[in-house]
């Protein structure tokens, strides 16, 4: 068995272990804090496997690694089939490195049914890694349905007091984008026996298909539909608030962190590569509804009242970005809008575990019900701001890193449209969504302002607690990785970018192969690039 | 090697400081307190400010550049870049000018910000802010520049909002951030033209692209000029983005005088003269600049006439004096425009340490109405900042008569110049030197208009203080004599920086002066002397010798009422952008796009589907016979069907 095989493994096993532990009804003193520990343990175990498979990573190239393959139903064409590339691998360690820390940030959070909710926490884990790591579209689309019943169950029982609404908005709105995805993936195999004479579910064959444009088209409608619900992209994003201001903080930190991934994902894994002409096609729509993410978004984050909603609308501008990145189809928007994706899971994750402490203390979310918290809880405050700059993606931190990446490879892209159609559509999509700059810095530190500035009035926030040890060793590997990312971000680079430059060569449209930056500057002296890469070289004209 | 040494000094400083802080809040007791903590953010930037006099003068004696590079920081697809640093000779003259300020800026702090609960914090943010302001200077390239760029208006934000307790300084330091925000929207945007037609970002490689007759139209050359001097408006304060500077004192008054007079808010003019090989192809945006330039001078220079809060005064005044550096670059005097930025450095900074000082003897007071008479209570004080103020008029032989004089001598005579805009300029100048001197007048002479408790406290400041402010007015002083025109020192006196930055300003692409008399540029000589005069004898006039209270702004009237309220410029921007777009935000896309429209759809369909299964389910009544009919209808209407069809 691989190492992909016992990554997933642990948190399945280590779920079907915890059910026959007794205990479903005990209360927090009489021992049910031990299904934490339990847990913790478990998802540290996962994550610990999956380290070998960063370190253990070829960054030289493009095919999938650590493969494994077993038949199960060869008729169809049904195999367990799992393997990481450049494309997956930073997600996939994101989620085995977040949970143990969504598990830690729950201990106080949850006080009711304590098995059930990290058996489902781990099996929420489980299905994630599943659909990361599956190469058998059949086996993607299992895990992918799958992931919806822990989360169904997280919110619907620990969630807040309209968690009922929330779950079935929630699910809904999912199943309806997958139902339209399962079609697709019938038509899919029928389409396989037809052309390459037997079923078969693997990626890397499905893509060989010769696919009409029509037929095409109307395929990754369907897939489409499935993963902008996900992402969300505009307009079928008002599952996303509700979902995350009822879900209990641990079931928001991978709801945000992890769970929205999966909708970039199935666009830059499947829907982009099985229906490329498709996908160009539709991705001035695509991009168009990205930049409306961002800039409609934003602004619904400024006239929330509540901090959980305000961050929830938050992640649907800056999913805005990695949608707006994913269809530039240039590398350096590509590489950015995967690397977003993690930075999101990172500094959005961040950011719903301090709203839940703020909540543990005060049982508040309304941002008038705060005010001068810097000065009682100057701890709690710091780390705030450190991820309110990365959510701003100021300079030095991993928020900018990619954000200007996305930015930079969407300009380039439609700046070769431009040149080469004179259309200035991407253009004018483009300058609206660097004005999400603008409104991103204006709503978080606005509400930064209003939380933690001013007087401190209200008699009950005088008495809070900075944060605890628990609290701390929650936060502090977040703040490293904002600023790691940020300072160094090449290491997370080399590994994604055989792949994406394979990518690239295979399904970028041919405006953008043939545009070419201006001849004059390949030929033009310039004394800084020559010294590039010596290091410590020192220029004596 | 040097380089990142001076860079990474003042980071030091702040990261240790910065946890020093944390930890001294968690844990309730001190590790260090504000004096290890000052004297460890002085030691930094005094080191940095050692090394770089040491890199200048040995290092860089005999070389046009010295580049270093660290690792590298984003290598994706076509874009390649690496933390590299690179000093030449216009990064030199910023290099000195800022470690050398902060240092003496640094130390005045110790004295002033004694016995502050958070001096260790604000140590922190002081020593972060001049790491910012050298990766700016320092970086080689565009994104790098933009680090140091956006690190340090958060600088700028953090020490602003500093005493956040009180919200008015938490919004103007909020203001700040956003206001900077939309100027950085527009270097992003420069950027990305710049990568998109030449595939680098290195400061080299742009300047030589647009200097060497590049592929990209006319036009665009412009519009990417014009997006990189929106990043300038932000920053440096000019019109239509200065509004964030004039509340920006709220922060401590070395922080006004380090970050918003002498070093962060003149990045934009450096950034202007660092890509002049980009602003000179782009002669629509030369133009631009020179105009703006000239404008924010004029207009902030009235608003400063009328302004009673001394930090104010000085607020505008920076405005302006940003205004001539701007209408220097315009008129393609880069090296110029580095001079007036140095030598506003100088006095500015000695004006701002002065009125903090001013502040710290009066007890808070900064309304200039209730001051008058403390030239014989603070003479160290009163001394050093009618120096700076004779610098800052333009009276010969101070720092910034060479200075301004060359400015607008080269908008007078250089292809880019204008005559019309030297007139606005020299008006310009004539308010200068007129608020400057209502502002003495009021604070120094005549008699003391405060309480009698004010008066009784009434002391000159420590010497941590008034130190740095002689020091300071000493460059104030002498600080032009490194760029004396030919003219004047008819060749005796080189012009030592006009020779040091030659190459630099000119490596791409020469800017000419239509030929005038000498006659000629005597008489503009002499005639900015009578402007200073003019200013300083109207002022006297009015001002020295006043009696009694002052009249309340709430009376002014006309013009006055115009000025004192600043055009209403801000409440244009709230009436016009912020508020539309804040009930926009609520009334439009929240309240009807999501609730209504999306929600509606949603939720909507779901319970229409929901009514008619309840329909359907009505059909399920149980009783037998229904059942029955139901069969029987269904049975005829399939037979039915079939007829139909075959």
């Amino acid at each position: 068995m691989g190492l992909i095989s016992w990554t997933l493994l642990i948190p399945l096993a280590g779920a079907g272990l915890m059910m026959f532990i007794p205990g479903r009804n005990l209360k927090d003193g009489e021992g049910a804090s031990m299904f934490g520990w339990i847990a913790l343990i478990i998802s540290v175990l996962a994550m610990i496997v999956s380290i070998p498979l960063l370190t253990g990573f070829e960054n030289g190239t493009a095919a999938y690694q650590f493969v494994e393959k077993i038949t199960w139903i060869p008729e169809f064409g049904l195999d367990y089939h799992v393997g990481v590339d450049g494309i997956s691998i930073l997600i996939i360690l994101l989620t085995t490195l977040m949970m143990p820390f969504a598990i830690l940030g729950s201990f106080k959070y949850i006080q009711k049914r304590k098995k059930d909710y990290y058996i489902w926490l781990l099996l929420l884990e489980f299905t994630m890694l599943g659909a990361l790591v599956a190469l058998n579209l059949f086996i993607f689309y299992i895990f992918w349905e799958l992931m919806l019943i822990p989360m169904f169950f997280l919110i619907g029982i620990w969630g807040g007091p309209r968690r009922i609404y929330a779950t079935v908005k929630f699910v809904l709105f999912t199943v309806i984008g997958s139902l339209m995805m399962l079609v697709g993936i019938i038509y899919l195999a029928l389409m396989a026996k037809q052309q390459l004479g037997a079923f078969t579910f693997t990626f890397s064959e499905l893509t060989k298909l010769n696919l009409p444009i029509q037929p095409q088209l109307w395929l990754f409608a369907a897939f489409a539909l499935a993963f902008a619900i996900k992402v969300p992209m505009f307009p079928f994003h008002t599952w996303l608030p509700d979902a995350h201001v009822e879900a209990p903080t641990a079931g928001s930190v991978i709801l945000a962190g992890v769970l929205l991934k999966m909708g970039g994902y199935g666009f830059v894994r499947l829907a982009i590569p099985m229906f490329p002409q498709a996908a160009v096609q539709a991705a001035p729509i695509l991009q168009l509804l990205a930049v409306i993410g961002i800039v409609y978004g934003a602004c619904l984050a400024l006239a929330q009242s509540d901090l959980k909603k305000l961050v929830a609308y938050s992640s649907i501008s800056h999913l805005g970005y990695v949608m707006l990145g994913m269809f530039a189809l240039t590398p350096e928007a590509i590489q950015g809008a995967i690397l977003q994706m993690v930075n999101h899971g990172i500094s959005t994750g961040a950011l719903f575990l301090l709203v839940g402490m703020i909540y543990e203390r005060r049982h508040t979310r309304e941002i008038a019900d705060f005010g001068g918290l810097a000065y009682r809880l100057p701890v709690f405050s710091v780390a705030f701001m450190i991820i309110t700059l990365s959510s701003v993606a100021l300079p030095g931190t991993n928020g900018f890193v990619g954000e200007f990446l996305i930015l930079l490879g969407t300009f380039k892209g439609a700046w070769a449209y431009f040149v080469a159609q004179a259309s200035i559509f991407r253009l004018v999509l483009m300058v609206l969504a660097s004005t999400g700059v603008i409104l991103g810095a204006f709503y978080m530190l606005w509400m930064v302002q209003r939380v933690f500035f001013g007087p401190l009035e209200n008699e009950k926030n005088k008495a809070l607690k900075d944060l605890s040890l628990r609290e701390m060793i929650v936060l502090v590997p977040f703040i490293i990785a904002v600023f790691y990312i940020g300072v160094a971000p090449q290491g997370c680079l080399n590994k994604m970018e055989a792949s994406v430059t394979h990518y690239i060569a295979e399904y970028q449209p041919d405006v953008l192969k043939q545009y070419k930056i201006d001849p004059k500057i390949e030929h033009a002296e310039t004394p800084a690039e020559t010294e590039l890469h010596e290091p410590e070289a020192e220029a004596h004209h | 090697m040097e380089l990142f040494i001076i860079v990474l000094l003042p980071l030091i400083g702040a990261v240790s400081n910065g946890i020093v802080t944390v930890i001294n809040a968690a844990r309730g007791k001190q590790v260090w307190g504000e004096k290890t903590a000052g004297v460890i953010a002085f030691g930094a930037v005094a080191a940095s400010f050692v090394i770089s006099v040491y890199m200048v003068f040995v290092k860089l004696a005999h070389s046009e550049a010295i580049s270093q590079t660290a690792y590298q920081w984003m290598a994706v697809g076509g874009l390649k870049l690496s933390i590299t640093f690179m000093l030449d000779h216009i990064s030199a003259v910023m290099l000195l000018v800022v470690t050398g300020v902060s240092s003496v800026i640094h130390f005045y702090s110790i004295g002033y910000i004694h016995g502050d609960e958070s001096s260790v914090r604000y140590f922190s943010y002081l020593n972060l802010f001049v790491f910012a302001m050298l990766l700016l200077i320092l970086g080689d390239s565009m994104p790098l520049m933009f680090v140091g760029w956006e690190g340090v208006g958060l600088c700028s934000y953090l020490l602003i909002g500093f005493w956040y307790k009180d919200e008015e300084k938490a919004i103007a330091g909020k203001k700040a951030f956003i206001v900077n925000r939309i100027g950085d929207f527009g270097f992003l945007l420069g950027m990305f033209l710049i990568f998109a037609n030449i595939g680098s970002l290195t400061i080299a490689d742009v300047n030589h692209y647009f200097h060497a007759n590049p592929g990209m139209t006319f036009f665009w050359i412009n519009v990417t000029a014009i997006c990189l001097f929106i990043g300038a408006t932000g920053k440096s304060a000019q019109i239509p983005l200065y509004v964030w500077l004039p509340d920006a004192m709220a922060g401590p008054t070395p922080v006004s005088a380090l970050i918003h007079a002498a070093t962060m808010v003149t990045a934009g003019v450096y950034m202007v003269c660092r890509f002049h090989g980009l602003f000179l192809a782009a002669p629509i945006a030369m133009h631009v600049v020179l105009w703006i330039g000239a404008l924010t001078a004029f207009f902030s220079a009235t608003i400063a006439i009328f302004q009673n809060d001394i930090k104010k005064v000085l607020a505008y005044s920076t405005v302006s004096q940003l205004g001539f550096m701007f209408m220097a670059a315009g008129a393609g005097a880069f090296a110029i425009a580095l001079f007036h930025l140095m030598t506003h450095a100088f006095f500015k900074a000695c004006l701002f340490l002065g009125s903090g000082s001013v502040i710290h003897g009066m007890s808070g007071e900064q309304d200039i109405r209730f001051m008058g008479g403390l030239k014989s209570k603070m003479p160290h004080t009163y001394w050093t900042f009618l120096v700076a103020t004779i610098a800052i008029a333009g009276f010969p032989p101070f720092a910034a008569f060479f200075s301004k004089d060359e400015i607008l001598w080269n908008v007078f005579a250089s292809e880019y110049g204008n005559k019309i805009v030297w007139v606005i300029g020299a008006i310009a100048a004539l308010f200068t030197a007129f608020y400057m001197f209502r502002l003495v007048y009021l604070t120094f002479f005549g008699e003391f208009r405060g309480t009698h408790e004010q008066e009784h406290h009434l002391h000159e400041s420590p010497k941590t203080m008034t130190v740095p402010l002689m020091i300071l007015a000493v460059l104030s002083t002498i600080g032009g004599w490194i760029g004396i025109p030919k003219l004047l020192s008819l060749g005796f006196i080189p012009n030592v920086l006009e020779h040091y930055l030659e190459h630099a300003v000119s490596k791409y692409g020469e800017v000419h002066l239509h030929h005038y008399s000498h006659s000629i540029e005597y008489g503009l000589m002499g005639l900015s002397v009578a402007i200073a005069i003019a200013g300083w004898f109207f002022a006297k006039r009015k001002y020295a010798a006043i009696k009694g209270q002052l009249p309340d702004p709430a009376t002014y009237k006309g013009i006055s009422k115009l000025l004192y309220n600043k055009y209403w410029i801000d409440e244009l921007y709230m009436k016009i952008v912020v508020n539309p777009l804040k009930s926009l935000s609520t009334n439009v896309f929240l309240n009807i796009t999501d609730k209504r429209l999306i929600d509606g759809v949603a939720n909507g369909s779901a319970s229409s589907w929901g009514r008619v299964a309840m329909m359907f389910s009505k059909l399920q009544t149980g009783n037998i016979q229904s059942y029955g009919f139901y069969m029987i209808v269904g049975a005829a209407l399939a037979v039915a069907f079939i007829w139909i069809i075959f």
